[in-house]
């Protein structure tokens, strides 16, 4: 595209696609910001009217609210730890020559391959479940009392469900990496009087930091967002312990009826979102530089 | 301190066995070469002297301690690596540093060895760099750095050379001998190269199909060959071989002779043969000569020696510098 000619000729090529693009966007921010200063009740058709920041200021005081910010957070940076930690122990188990590689490694990867619905409503009733659940089965061998998961702990539950979703992705973006570490250095290192534990800290470690803030980056744009498994499972209770953003602005909608209010819910949503990213890329934006 | 015996070591990979059975002595301070073609098991020799790779039998024993079952740290070598193996997020200072590091020194030791070593190797201005920002030469004498800081019993080098263009490696040639020198430490250099073997080495190993063909230093090796091999390996251009009714005339199966020890005549001589080629170099010329009745072989005479494509020649070995061998290869002396 070096001339002038060939450079509009590719804008007006691409305009189509961009226009779409942005209409697909723009026209349902538009329609959330709009809606988040009506007073909208699906209750009440026809009777919607300018409510200014009413809807904002009914949010942000709801004590859910608060609830749903800290539950969000606690799921990202739950997950995140389970998955990244997890990940890199796998990985590097997985790198080990051993007997049936290939099918381990496929079986590390299945639950990635699971619904959200599905997986969560497996944990629910296969392994959480008080009555005939796994763990519950578990407890009652070694002459424990069952632990209702779900009810006494829905957010560690919730994070556990979705960290065992999350971990095949983080597992095998960190394996990849982990492969492409050179076999010289490697041995350099032993050379140089490294042990196991300091290859890993001053070899593997640094190695892989870009793969990890590959999926710290991903995951938490998609963590964010957590919905399934907390519909499937808790219902975002008990009370709302384990209601997270996505969930309290599908309860404003679907279950209030409050289409202004849950807009409103959705535009703060947006901009926290926002906010994350922001600070996850000046804290680790850098590694993937240079 | 740092003499490496190697008594009846062997190396068997799966049903594949690179390296029979190899009885070796390094003795302390000495600069050896192992060099042999690609695939003759000389880096997997270095390696089980590393204890990079477990020795199927035999003993090896370093510095007059068996070593056969220590650990690559315990051994106190060091190595050199082809890729240089540097560690491509520290600096030049914290790779220089790592082993010092892992031995537990103190900061203020660490800090004086690493600027000793960089004071030795150059690199006194590029020490907070990364080695991505380095060039090729720098990045080795960043490796060489990274093994001497330890003071080890002796080093070993993989190939160092090899990935440096043609220039910067008879500088680091010169430079590596320089080290040695200055050190006094037992070196064993890999290479395939051997011109570099020729150049650098006390004693040289010739290695082929995992056996040591022959011992002895580079002049040793040039002038007294033990076999066709290493004949054939060590010189540059090869030694010309030559069997049937000449080589019996010398009472031989087959007898060599150095394009070195030829002299060449336009008028008159042992050989006839026509030139083929004809490389002048100004110092040398090379000569390609199809010679009658036994094929080309390759001539050098000093200066400029005025022949074309086409031309005319004679040659005849010089007396005493024909090189017989009999029907296994091996040398008559």
């Amino acid at each position: 595209m070096a001339t002038l000619h060939t450079r509009s000729a590719a804008r007006a090529m691409m305009a189509p696609s961009v226009l779409l693009l942005l209409a697909w966007m723009i026209v349902p921010l538009a329609m959330t910001i709009y809606f988040s200063f009506l007073r909208y009740n699906l209750l009440m058709p026809g009777m919607e009217e300018w409510a200014g920041f009413s809807n904002y200021r009914y949010f942000l005081t709801d004590p859910a609210f608060f609830q749903a910010l800290f539950n969000t957070l606690a799921i990202v940076v739950g997950v995140l730890l389970i998955t990244v930690i997890g990940g890199i122990a796998l990985a590097i188990l997985l790198d080990q020559p051993m007997f049936g590689q290939g099918i381990v490694r496929i079986l590390v990867i299945a639950p990635f391959l699971i619904m959200p619905t599905v997986a969560a409503l497996v944990w629910k009733n296969m392994f959480m479940n008080p009555v005939n659940g796994l763990f519950a089965h578990l407890a009652k061998a070694v002459g424990l009392q069952p632990y209702d998961f779900l009810n006494n702990a829905p957010l560690m539950s919730i994070i556990v469900i979705v960290a065992w979703q999350w971990l095949p992705f983080a597992t095998l973006i960190l394996l990849t990496a982990l492969q492409s570490l050179d076999e010289e250095q490697k041995e350099a290192a032993q050379m140089d009087g490294a042990g196991a534990w300091s290859r890993f800290i001053y070899l593997t470690l640094p190695h892989l930091s870009r793969a990890i803030t590959v999926v710290i980056l991903i995951q938490t744009i998609f963590l964010l967002s957590v919905f399934a498994e907390i519909l499937v499972t808790t219902n975002g209770g008990p009370g709302t312990q384990s209601t997270n953003l996505t969930f309290l602005v599908y309860a404003q909608a679907l279950l209030q009826f409050d289409v202004g209010g849950a807009s409103a819910g959705g535009i703060i949503a947006v901009i926290l979102a926002n906010i994350v990213a922001f600070f996850l890329m000046r804290m680790i934006g850098k590694t993937l530089e240079a | 301190m740092g003499s490496i015996t190697l008594n009846n070591v062997s190396k068997v990979f799966g049903a594949h066995t690179v390296i029979p059975s190899i009885d070796l002595n390094i003795e302390e301070g000495e600069f050896v070469v192992f060099v042999g073609p690609s695939g003759c098991g000389k880096s997997t020799l270095l390696r089980l002297i590393a204890g990079l790779e477990d020795v199927s039998g035999g003993k090896i024993v370093i510095d007059g301690k068996d070593a056969t079952e220590l650990a690559p740290a315990k051994r106190r070598l060091s190595m050199v690596f082809q890729s240089y193996a540097l560690y491509p997020h520290m600096s030049v200072r914290s790779n220089i540093a790592f082993p010092l590091k892992m031995a537990g020194e103190d900061a203020s030791v660490i800090d004086k060895k690493v600027a000793d070593a960089a004071r030795v190797l150059n690199l006194t201005d590029y020490l907070d760099r990364k080695p991505r920002q380095l060039s090729g030469g720098q990045r080795q004498r960043v490796a060489i750095g990274r093994a001497i800081v330890r003071q080890p019993v002796a080093f070993l080098f993989d190939e160092p050379l090899s990935n440096l263009d043609a220039a910067l490696r008879v500088n680091m040639r010169l430079e590596i001998s320089q080290l040695h020198q200055q050190l006094k430490t037992t070196m064993v250099y890999v290479t395939h190269d051997q011109v570099e073997a020729m150049t650098m080495a006390d004693k040289i190993v010739v290695l082929n199909r995992g056996n040591v063909e022959q011992v002895g230093s580079p002049l040793d090796l040039y002038h007294h060959p033990d076999n066709l091999f290493v004949a054939g390996f060590i010189g540059s251009p090869k030694m010309n071989i030559i069997t049937g009714d000449i080589a019996k005339g010398y009472g031989a199966h087959t007898i060599g002779v150095r394009p070195e020890h030829l002299d060449l005549s336009t008028s008159a001589g042992a050989w006839r043969g026509t030139v083929g080629v004809a490389e002048h170099l100004g110092s040398d010329t090379f000569l390609h000569v199809a010679v009658d009745k036994v094929g080309t072989m390759t001539a050098r005479v000093g200066g400029d020696f005025p022949v074309r494509h086409g031309d005319q020649v004679y040659l005849s070995p010089q007396e005493g510098r024909v090189h017989r061998f009999d029907e296994t290869g091996l040398a008559i002396r």
